[in-house]
């Protein structure tokens, strides 16, 4: 690392994010600075652009209050990065990794990229340990294994944060290696004051608080640093999986937070907008952070993302959704339906999917007929939707008896196996599943075997 | 080799002041890292470059290096089994768990070389002049472009990839050096001798793609779908039943955990047809989501130079490209960065033409060498929110010939492949129409011509499910039991042909690939059934009746329970339907 070079009285013009100097010193493409303004603060940025003669700089926090006068700049010789070490575990800190909790500075023992790097493929790991989060619509339905990215999809008022919260909590492994080093990750992006102290709370009384980290950017702190924060946070998670051989779980709330930040800066920097204004590089920028997420051959930690979106308008082809959607393996998609009819937690199967679930379910992992079994759930409960719309048109009396048999396992299926009050086991789950399966005709039943039938439903025939 | 200054740098584009000739597209290496990149533009001695890697530390002053020659891979035997990133750099025997910028190239593989010609022989471009031993034994072929006499000719023996084995004269004097291996431009497609017509599908082992929407050798085809519609799952079930010679799999900005269970699987599996290990037969080219983007623009052209190499010798090649509108959205992204005037849906204006080139090398051809080999490009399209409007999709519609559009609904019930048979087609499937015929034949013997026909069937399941959406739409309004016995019937046939015939699980091990002759034998025993399920409605039996036949459940999971060769088990199949249509038929007969 060269010498840090701290740079006065260069700057002659401010725009938005952007603040441009005349160039006296060598610096590359990419690497971080700190803007001391008048006012004393620092602001962490980075080079955005650099010709021969002057360079443009891209604040990461606010500019306001910055002037062009007695504005000093340091430069760091480096690209961002974050120090991370032991006693990590326990902190809260804000969106750029400073604590907030009143304790001592970071211990630094490894200085990491916030970018991160791209996983090789090769070197990764199919993740395939199958987590029991103890929820069925997602154990039965739609299973996490570790090292996946399995966002959830909700909407403004829905109760995605318990959720996040149960399954925080409850989240293991079965069987060996139960017991292994588990840690949470917690990055609150633009997130309101009580949401944070809801996570914070819950976190404590579980007593997972001490096996935490919590990275806050609240509501009320500047938007350009919401494009920080996630990346300090799965630094931080990425030292604790593959330096520290950690089991983490990334919660990231709210992913809509930054994308409007994203498009926030960019439309400060005067980019061509793309859909909805978001910027077009938002796929390649969103990748950048789910991607993070993943297993090493070889390697015993892992990292496994659980990013919370909230859909604008409960829209899911909104851009934030969509693009998410594309780059994460699979979605959990929580309905304002369900919500109102009381189902708790208001999963809706349907547009939910865990694309790793083949992987990490079946003979040697689970259960040989789970797989099954979740298939069939699903054609059936398809089926009893589409009698639904059926019969909100034509009447109940309208539909034919075995379209009326699937109207009732329809509302069964949501009040017995959707609604829990609290966390089930996998068997417990599963065995919900059979239950409602007998009500159906065995002719109906085209996804299942007739040794699964016999076996699991023979009993009620 | 010019050399040039960097005078501006932001992202990954770079202004640099040049002290020597550059040309456009000529490939450069940037900066003490020597990252790839590319000439875009030049203007007077100033010259604009897109770098493929991260350009994090370059500065002014950094100097670029050009090469010469246009942005080029080198092609050779050593590529099949291997995983590279989008500009051909190996990914396996890297230390580190992570890419980082200015990643080496491979390690020059080596070969043992057999001579083939002698010294004085005239050698044409395609002519073979050596072997390479390996699983399949590859031919070393005189590069397009050159020619001449035999000067010099290696003997046998284990070579380097690169190393000068033979040495050419051509006509007027200028002498060119051949290795086992070539470097050909991305950009070119390789030139054959004669495109030509083609009528042999490629057989995927997918019943609802070869029996209704084939693809023909050499021919193109696309598959759209919103995220979750099961695009990925379909092609990595294509890249391992497929009955193509090579396959290249190209995952252009997709998931890395995908890329990492496809790796994982294929080196697991062997293929049916030759008993050897599957990776012998594939490459793989994977720039996952987060890897430069600017590479990820590059990386379609690697994947379909590599198709294209292998066709030139003799063999048939499939490229199944995951995803091309990432690659179109890495297109538009360094467009934007280039300042260009965007177009439709911010894409830039030239998007059509570049995704026509790319589908028009898809082929059937004889080779220089007067063989037969072929080039069958398959991409996927993620269109923004499954709107099949957006620009993508719809240009990639004007070029393809096969056309398998996924269905949101389908994928939600986890019937897979989600393939709608509504909004799909395949132009091909007239041209395949007598191969069909000759699998008929074969599979069922001396059948009647007509409704046993391949053709007949495809017509008949497509107009049934065609007919099968618009009852549906009748019913939202009427209610089911409304319908004519006659359309409950339909409805109730079209529910058997998706069940029996259109699912089709990729992670069964009965069902994972069906091969022609079992498609043959399960679509002439659906016809059956929808002949006697018409006769007995027609002597008086309810639909209903038909619905609560024994057979009905053997015979919608016939799929999932009878494997590749257990004709005996479709035969008994057929006996137990004419059976119970039989006991059907007395009851009608007793009831009138």
């Amino acid at each position: 690392m060269r010498p840090r070079l701290m740079v006065e009285n260069a700057a002659y013009r401010l725009e938005g994010p952007l603040l441009f100097l005349h160039r006296s010193v060598e610096v590359g493409y990419n690497e971080a600075v700190e803007v001391v303004g008048s006012d004393g603060g620092a602001r962490l940025g980075r080079v955005a652009a650099v010709d021969l003669d002057t360079l443009s700089i891209e604040l990461l926090e606010s500019s306001s209050g910055l002037g062009l006068a007695e504005t000093r700049v340091r430069f760091v010789g480096e690209p961002l990065r974050f120090g991370l070490g032991p006693g990590l575990l326990g902190r809260i800190l804000d969106g750029v990794g400073r604590p907030l909790d009143g304790g001592p500075p970071l211990a630094v023992e490894r200085r990491l990229r916030i970018d991160g790097l791209p996983l090789n493929p090769v070197a990764r790991a199919t993740p395939r340990d199958f987590i029991e989060t103890g929820i069925s619509a997602i154990d039965l339905m739609n299973s996490l294994v570790r090292g996946q990215k399995l966002p959830l999809f909700s909407g403004p008022g829905l109760p995605h944060d318990r959720l996040a919260v149960a399954i925080a909590r409850h989240a293991r492994l079965r069987g060996a290696g139960a017991g292994e080093d588990f840690a949470i990750v917690f990055a609150g992006i633009g997130v309101a004051h009580d949401t944070a102290d809801f996570f914070r709370r819950s976190l404590e009384q579980s007593g997972a608080l001490s096996r935490s980290v919590l990275f806050l950017n609240l509501a009320g702190d500047a938007s350009a640093q919401r494009l920080l924060t996630p990346r300090f946070a799965l630094t931080a998670a990425e030292y604790l999986a593959f330096s520290c051989g950690k089991h983490v779980l990334v919660i990231m709330t709210d992913m809509t937070n930054y994308c409007e930040a994203l498009r926030e800066v960019a439309g400060a920097k005067g980019e061509v907008p793309g859909r909805k204004g978001f910027p077009g590089y938002m796929y390649s920028d969103l990748a950048s952070l789910y991607e993070r997420a993943g297993c090493l051959r070889g390697a015993p930690g892992t990292l496994t993302q659980l990013p919370i979106l909230t859909m604008p308008l409960d829209d899911i082809g909104h851009p934030v959704p969509d693009l998410s959607g594309y780059i994460t393996e699979g979605q959990i998609v929580l309905s304002r339906a369900l919500d109102r009819s009381g189902i708790e937690p208001p999963i809706d199967v349907l547009p939910s999917l865990s694309r790793l679930m083949k992987g990490g379910i079946g003979e040697g992992y689970t259960d040989a007929d789970h797989p099954a079994l979740s298939s069939q759930l699903y054609a059936a409960y398809a089926r009893a939707v589409q009698a639904r719309l059926l019969a909100s048109v034509v009447g109940e009396d309208g539909l034919a008896e075995t379209d009326r048999r699937y109207l009732e396992f329809g509302a069964r299926f949501e009040r017995e196996l959707i609604h829990q009050g609290e966390s089930r086991t996998l068997e417990a789950s599963m065995a919900v599943g059979w239950a409602l399966l007998r009500r159906l005709p065995a002719g109906e039943l085209t996804r299942l075997s007739d040794a699964q039938i016999a076996v699991h439903l023979g009993a009620a025939r | 080799m010019s050399h040039a200054c960097i005078e501006w740098i932001s992202g990954p584009v770079l202004r640099a002041r040049a002290s020597g000739p550059f040309a456009l597209r000529e490939a450069l290496h940037v900066g003490p890292d020597r990252l790839l990149g590319e000439v875009v533009s030049l203007h007077d001695d100033l010259l604009v470059a897109q770098v493929y890697e991260d350009t994090t530390g370059l500065r002014p002053g950094d100097a670029v290096v050009g090469g010469g020659l246009p942005l080029s891979i080198r092609l050779g035997p050593g590529l099949l089994g291997g995983i590279f990133d989008g500009l051909l750099r190996p990914l396996q025997g890297i230390d580190s768990a992570f890419v980082a910028a200015g990643m080496g190239n491979a390690a020059k593989s080596r070969h043992d070389f057999r001579p083939m010609v002698r010294v004085g022989q005239l050698l044409e471009p395609g002519s073979e002049f050596g072997r390479v031993a390996g699983a399949r034994e590859h031919r070393c072929l005189v590069p397009p472009g050159r020619s001449g006499q035999v000067l010099r000719i290696a003997a046998a023996g284990e070579y380097a990839e690169d190393e000068v084995l033979c040495v050419l004269r051509d006509a007027v004097g200028r002498e060119h050096e051949l290795a086992i291996g070539e470097v050909w431009p991305v950009r070119l497609p390789r030139p054959a001798a004669q495109r030509l017509p083609s009528d042999t599908p490629l057989v995927t082992g997918q019943r609802v793609i070869d029996a209704l929407f084939p693809v023909a050798l050499g021919g193109k085809a696309a598959i759209p779908g919103g995220f979750g519609t099961g695009k990925t799952v379909l092609l990595e079930a294509l890249v391992k039943a497929c009955a193509a010679d090579v396959i290249v799999y190209l995952g252009c900005g997709e998931r890395g955990n995908e890329m990492a269970g496809a790796v994982e699987e294929i080196a697991e599996l062997v293929d049916a047809r030759s008993g050897r290990p599957m990776s012998e037969r594939t490459v793989i080219v994977a720039n996952t989501s987060n890897m430069p983007v600017a590479a990820r623009e590059a990386s379609i052209y690697c994947a379909v130079t590599i198709a294209e190499y292998f066709r030139d010798q003799g063999l048939h090649v499939a490229l199944m490209a995951d995803s091309t509108s990432r690659w179109a959205e890495a297109l538009r992204e360094v467009s934007g960065r280039l300042g260009e005037l965007p177009g439709e849906g911010g894409y830039p204006a030239y998007l059509g033409s570049r995704l026509a080139e790319f589908y028009e090398r898809a082929a059937r051809v004889r080779t220089l060498g007067g063989d037969l080999g072929s080039v069958t490009l398959i991409g996927s399209v993620s269109p923004q929110s499954g709107d099949f409007s957006e620009p993508v999709t719809s240009h990639t519609t004007r070029y393809v010939r096969s056309f398998w559009a996924l269905d949101v609904t389908r994928a939600r019930a986890r019937f897979y492949p989600a393939i709608a048979p509504l909004g799909s087609y395949s132009q091909d499937a007239e041209k395949v129409a007598s191969w069909w015929s000759g699998v008929f034949a074969e599979a069922l013997g001396a059948v009647a011509a007509g409704d046993a026909d391949w053709q007949a069937l495809r017509r008949r399941f497509l107009t049934l499910l065609a007919e099968q959406t618009r009852l549906e739409r009748m019913a939202r309004i009427v209610g089911k039991d409304a319908l004519q016995p006659q359309q409950r019937l339909t409805l109730l046939c079209a529910e058997v042909i998706n069940e029996a015939f259109l699912r089709q699980s990729a992670y069964s091990p009965k069902d994972a690939y069906c091969g022609p002759q079992r498609q043959a034998r399960m679509m002439r025993l659906l016809g059956r059934f929808m002949d006697r399920a018409e006769a007995a409605l027609a002597r008086g039996a309810s639909p209903e009746a038909v619905a609560a036949l024994p057979v009905l459940r053997p015979l919608q999971r016939m799929g999932d329970e009878v494997g590749e060769n257990q004709v005996d088990a479709l035969v008994a199949l057929e006996a137990a339907l004419e059976e119970d249509f039989a006991t059907l038929g007395k009851e009608v007969g007793d009831a009138a």
